[in-house]
């Protein structure tokens, strides 16, 4: 009979442990304090300007939020497309989309110039706007993983819990197109203009969020004394590759399109060639450390076997996400609006210059903050509730598990089959 | 017979002549009304499509290096130099309404001079996106922030094509009474909307570009087409700044 996976609570006494929770704890407070002197003050202690109206906390928000969506995939590859080795990573995939989700909104109001007056974004709404979407689908993602989990965790509802993750799924891919054409609608930009950037970003989202998820799932089970099996971390590592191509492929036609049109070839020349930091960012952060780095690494022959290298290309993903947000956020918003073509402009307000921005050490607070959230909501959650297999053992997960012997065999067989 | 036409003549003459002395006492405070109704509305009306207010500059006319708009419309709307705000913002972060774009011809290389601000866009960009609708469009065609519901998102400044918004990012204290602004909102030219409904029938930026004998910006109803605008503009050929995005701003352009 094959064996059943069972799930539990971490004990959550050690020192270590309480110190884990601390440090998140003191990240929070950190942010919390950062905001305090934001809202006190005003934006003027910030670096962004009316020039860049949005930074580096947007950067953040945005990253948390696609990320959000993207950690829930792990859940959805198990009760939409029946995958029955995901389904015990289910349920810290949604818990973390939660998580992350709350975090990354965290920041996104507390940076609003008037965030006493978050209920007038719910109580007044626009349909027309792409923001006044979002307020509805945010916390239509709350409900609907929130339900997901409570399915999968009592067992008289099992039952429903593929319909309620395929719902979940849907929604998830709204709420990344809603993300993306925040962007995407923004006609008046030529770093934004442009509908591919919804479907970009749920590519992102699926690597940010699997990348997320991945060093997480090996923290948690190494830190708690959980077997991981070395087919289901291989499982994941080859599927963050194939991601990381996708996006890979988005980057390259977004710019390709951009760069056919002549009115865009401003704009492209700053970001690929001659923009400074934005280039450097683009080229090192997000092409090289967040694409062609990690994905030498999940396939190369011997480093994709090591756990610690699988935890490098993930972090990269991670850090790569960071610098693709920095790059589209901020980059296009540095770059001057085409608003006299075949003139050169000037002006006291910025008119035909590239526009600066430094970030102040309370906008990084606030960014980390809203980390720290997510990362304490998750660990706070597996102390006190069921959300991490006993086991993640290959015998007890990987329905073609084979006994040492036969691996190089089976994986010979993988391949050939793929 | 004949006395009783007599007495219908009679009739029909004092019914005419109560008529016509009735509006000659009447006629003049009609007029005053009719001339006033154009600008100023009574209180208790509400703002109609009947206008639509806009402006038209001519930079030919506009004079290299004059600021007499910018000035003028930081005084009368309390910001920049019109108030003791803003002291800790840097010159990135402090609000501009109205500026003055210098334009060099890359091919031939003249210069000229325009004023930019809120260019009241019929479709503007900035009230679709606004999630709260703070941002919104009066019937006469101005484009306002209602500062009670701006949550200060920043969403309608990035989809601004003119760059025409501003962000307070301090306290306020040294306000006009006339023009509300306040720290975490977002704000912009409000086309002097309190003087136009109180009826000077113009702004602050084109009265001060007449005094100084420029006469670059011309402000009137675009939908009256008797007004000096509307004429000038169907005379003269005039652009709209980023025409390809079909916005009809309500402030043209000559000369560009």
């Amino acid at each position: 009979m094959k064996p059943v996976v069972h799930y539990s609570a971490i004990e959550g006494r050690s020192i270590a442990y309480w110190g884990l929770l601390g440090t998140f704890g003191l990240f929070l407070l950190l942010g919390l304090g950062a905001v305090w002197v934001m809202e006190h003050n005003g934006h003027y202690v910030t670096g962004m300007n009316n020039q860049v109206i949005w930074g580096l906390p947007h950067v953040f928000a945005v990253f948390m939020i696609i990320a959000a969506s993207g950690i829930l995939n792990v859940a959805s590859i198990a009760s939409v497309f029946g995958k029955k080795m995901y389904k015990p990573l289910s349920r810290l995939s949604a818990l973390m989309a939660v998580a992350f989700l709350a975090g990354g909104l965290m920041v996104l109001m507390l940076d609003l110039g008037r965030p006493d007056r978050l209920v007038i974004a719910a109580t007044y709404l626009n349909p027309k706007s792409v923001f006044a979407w979002n307020i509805l689908l945010y916390p239509g993602f709350f409900g609907a993983v929130a339900v997901y989990i409570w399915f999968m965790m009592e067992r008289r509802m099992n039952k429903y819990s593929h319909q309620i993750g395929l719902f979940a799924f849907v929604w998830r891919l709204l709420l990344t197109t809603g993300t993306g054409s925040i962007f995407g609608f923004v006609v008046a930009r030529n770093g934004y203009d442009a509908s591919i950037l919804a479907p970009m970003f749920i590519i992102m989202s699926f690597g940010f969020g699997l990348a997320i998820y991945i060093l997480s799932l090996m923290a948690t089970c190494r830190w708690t004394g959980r077997e991981l099996g070395d087919s289901v971390l291989r499982q994941l590592k080859n599927l963050l590759g194939v991601f990381i191509a996708a996006m890979f492929y988005f980057i390259f036609v977004f710019h390709l399109t951009s760069l056919y049109g002549t009115e865009n070839h401003g704009f492209e020349n700053f970001i690929l060639a001659d923009g400074g930091m934005f280039t450097q960012l683009f080229w090192i952060g997000w092409v090289l450390i967040g694409l062609v780095l990690p994905i030498a690494i999940v396939y190369h022959p011997s480093m994709s076997k090591s756990r610690t290298w699988i935890g490098i290309a993930s972090a990269m993903v991670i850090i790569g996400g960071l610098a693709s947000m920095y790059v589209i956020i901020i980059g296009g918003q540095v770059y001057p609006m085409p608003l006299f073509p075949g003139f050169e402009v000037s002006s006291s307000f910025g008119d035909g210059t590239i526009a600066s921005y430094s970030p102040s050490i309370w906008e990084l607070g606030l960014g980390i903050g809203g980390i720290a959230l997510a990362l304490a909501m998750t660990t706070f959650a597996i102390k006190v509730l069921p959300f991490i297999p006993n086991s993640l053992s290959d015998e007890l997960m990987d329905p073609h598990y084979k006994p040492a012997e036969d691996v190089v065999e089976a994986d010979a067989a993988e391949t050939n089959a793929a | 017979m004949s006395e009783q036409k007599i007495d219908q003549y009679r009739r029909d003459f004092f019914t005419k002549a109560t008529t016509a002395a009735a509006t000659g006492a009447i006629a003049p405070g009609v007029m005053l009304m009719s001339v006033g109704q154009a600008q100023a509305r009574p209180l208790d009306e509400p703002v109609s499509n009947k206008n639509r207010w806009g402006l038209l500059v001519d930079s030919n006319k506009c004079s290299d290096g004059c600021n007499a708009c910018v000035t003028a419309c930081e005084t009368e709307n309390g910001w920049g130099s019109g108030s003791t705000d803003e002291q800790k913002s840097d010159p990135d972060q402090k609000a501009q309404w109205i500026r003055t774009v210098t334009l060099k011809n890359k091919l031939t290389g003249s210069e000229h001079q325009l004023p930019m601000m809120c260019q009241h866009c019929e479709e503007p960009p900035c009230t679709d996106v606004c999630p709260t609708g703070a941002s919104f469009k009066r019937a006469d065609g101005i484009v306002l922030v209602d500062k009670h519901i701006c949550i200060g998102c920043r969403y309608c400044m990035m989809a601004c094509p003119y760059k025409a918004r501003s962000f307070i990012h301090e306290e306020l204290n040294d306000q006009s009474p006339d023009v509300p602004r306040g720290k975490g909102t977002v704000e912009s030219c409000t086309l002097c909307v309190h003087k136009i409904d109180r009826g000077d029938g113009t702004t602050a930026c084109a009265e001060a570009c007449k005094k100084d004998g420029h006469q670059a910006i011309m402000f009137g109803d675009l939908n009256d087409p008797n007004s000096e605008i509307s004429i000038t503009m169907k005379k003269h050929a005039t652009t709209q700044i980023r025409a390809d995005l079909n916005l009809n701003t309500g402030v043209r352009y000559r000369g560009i």
